[in-house]
């Protein structure tokens, strides 16, 4: 019996919808298929997991993630309980896990996929920030994939069961390096790639003050904000805010595009978003081309009066 | 100290690709850099050279005789020798790693191996990690700061909304370094000239006994995404645009 495995991820208690979606993927195509956390709440998820036969939650790992141990955990439950193919959303956590277990495993291990065939061993992933799109063929026996973000449906099947709880103890290995600290971010920033709208900012910001005309639209909008790699560069940003090639891909379902000429490789971080607005005062920038619905003006009179608006409209 | 760092050459990040064959980019017309992210890592190996007199950089390359070029620049900016793992395969990034460890190992026993967190080509980010699992050292990937003291490097690497992992790794380590760590210098002129005299270590994935006969991921087509028709742009005074704009976001996209 090959089993698809799901590692879970949770977030404010309860499962994070990026991770509903590996596992509404994988209900889809498998008969089989187990759920695999790390969280303290482990047995109350099992309610929200419907279909799922079996939910393995791992004790002792302790509150910090620890690459190996981590790790060393999920290459046990791979080689004992059957599994063929491990699925994750493509978070943080799983770009760290995934490859020190597909390398343990010797599995085939493709990230930040949108499409996947799982009887069919083929998955497309975007490559060079999605100016290409890839189809892959994995060959090993076990198969590691991870799933990008707002591209799969994360509805789970209605009027299933619950899966049964097993607890694992944590890999008792000897970390090759250890993880001291979290440092939190910003309380209640939004990470960007799982955002659902995004305001982004760049060159035509001007400066990093005036960012908080963005953020004031984008807590209208309860979006993410980002910056193209001008506004990053212009220090007017956090290198973490920046999309594009060398920055974060987002897929959101509305982007804001403020003062951004659309440079190729900024547009390859955004354009699978369902709707681009673009607000810039030059009327020739690139960035027409390619969003849906622009205004040509200046963002300092603009990005207020949409505030407005939008308060108005969804308020 | 040792150090490696392990650099690739991709297309510049400006460039419109196109696909000839099916399977592989059109690579006429294309400028080739080195990926942004290795920029990063060189940067850090040189700088560590800098500090502890007597320490080499080695850059290691893997890829086609162009690929030549991303030594020539990393010699230019500092490092003090090349290594080529020629080869026209697609290899999978595990080969891909078990080629640069095994390269790395006819150079001597590294103190630290630095790369880019992913090459902006197949942005995978599995080879710093896939490196340390290969080599058995520790890895940390997405490092946007780090301090090298007393066989230990303090990391700090990006995690999700703008929180920050402190790591502790025992020397030899990988280290993936991220945009933030520092900022990449240009070549000098005299560099580019020096660098162009320098003879770089050339082996074969069979030079190195890596098999390549059998891949765990093989791509089986490349094409061009579609892309969406143009929009349009919403005429008017401001405020009117404004209106029009979050009523078709409302009414028509659905979005709000």
């Amino acid at each position: 019996m090959s089993v698809t495995l799901v590692f879970v991820e949770v977030q404010n208690g309860t499962v994070k919808k990026a991770s509903r979606e590996a596992l509404a993927l994988a209900l889809s195509g498998s008969d089989h298929v187990a759920a695999v956390t790390f969280a303290a709440e482990g047995a109350e998820l099992a309610a929200s997991l419907p279909g799922v036969t079996t939910l393995y939650h791992v004790t002792g790992a302790g509150d910090l993630y620890q690459p190996d141990v981590h790790a060393s955990t999920l290459e046990a439950l791979i080689k004992e309980k059957g599994i063929t193919a491990l699925l994750a959303s493509h978070s943080g956590r799983s770009r760290d896990l995934f490859p020190r277990v597909a390398a343990r495993v010797k599995a085939s291990l493709v990230t930040d996929c949108v499409e996947v065939d799982l009887a069919g061993k083929s998955v497309v992933k975007p490559v060079y920030a999605g100016k290409l799109m890839a189809r892959m063929r994995t060959t090993a026996p076990v198969s590691l994939l991870t799933l990008r973000p707002n591209v799969f449906p994360a509805d789970l099947p209605a009027g299933k069961g619950s899966p049964e709880v097993v607890a694992v103890a944590a890999a008792d290995v000897a970390p090759r390096s250890k993880v001291v600290e979290v440092v939190a971010g910003e309380a209640g920033k939004i990470d960007l790639a799982e955002a659902a709208v995004i305001v982004s900012g760049g060159r035509g910001m001007k400066n990093k003050e005036n960012f908080a005309l963005l953020q004031d639209l984008a807590d209208a909008l309860n979006a993410g904000v980002g910056a193209s790699r001008a506004a990053v560069d212009g220090e007017f940003a956090d290198y973490d805010m920046q999309v594009g090639q060398t920055g974060k891909v987002v897929n959101p379902k509305l982007y804001i595009a403020c003062g951004i000429s659309g440079a190729i490789q900024h547009f390859v971080g955004m354009k699978t978003s369902k709707i681009i607005v673009a607000i810039n005062k030059d009327a020739e920038a690139p960035i027409f081309k390619k969003a849906d619905y622009g205004i040509v003006g200046d963002l300092f009179e603009i990005v207020p009066l949409l505030k407005a608006e939008i308060e108005k409209a969804i308020g | 100290m040792n150090i490696f760092v392990c650099i690739k050459q991709v297309p510049d990040t400006e460039a419109s690709l196109s696909v000839e064959g099916g399977r592989k980019v059109r690579e006429s017309g294309l400028k080739w850099v080195i990926s942004p992210y290795d920029e990063y890592a060189l940067e850090a190996a040189i700088q560590l050279k800098e500090k502890a007199a007597g320490s080499t950089v080695t850059a290691v390359t893997l890829g086609p005789a162009r690929a030549d070029g991303v030594l020539r620049t990393a010699l230019a900016m500092g490092a003090t020798a090349g290594v080529h793992v020629e080869t026209t395969e697609e290899l999978d990034h595990l080969t891909i790693a078990h080629c640069l460890a095994a390269a790395i190992r006819k150079c001597g026993e590294p103190d630290i191996i630095l790369t880019g967190k992913q090459a902006i080509d197949g942005d995978a980010g599995m080879l710093p990690l896939f490196l340390g699992e290969v080599m058995a050292l520790p890895a940390a990937n997405g490092v946007i700061a780090m301090e090298v003291a007393d066989g230990t490097v303090k990391a700090e690497r990006e995690i999700e909304g703008g929180a920050r992992e402190r790591m502790e790794l025992t020397m030899p380590c990988v280290i993936g370094a991220t945009k933030g760590l520092n900022t990449p210098r240009y070549p000098s002129l005299m560099g580019i000239m020096k660098a162009k005299k320098v003879e770089v270590g050339k082996f074969t994935p069979e030079d190195l006994e890596i098999a390549v006969a059998e891949q765990s991921v093989m791509v089986e087509a490349l094409s061009a995404p579609e892309e969406k028709a143009p929009g349009r742009v919403i005429e008017g005074e401001p405020a009117e645009a404004v209106r029009e704009l979050v009523r078709l976001l409302r009414d028509e996209a659905k979005v709000l």
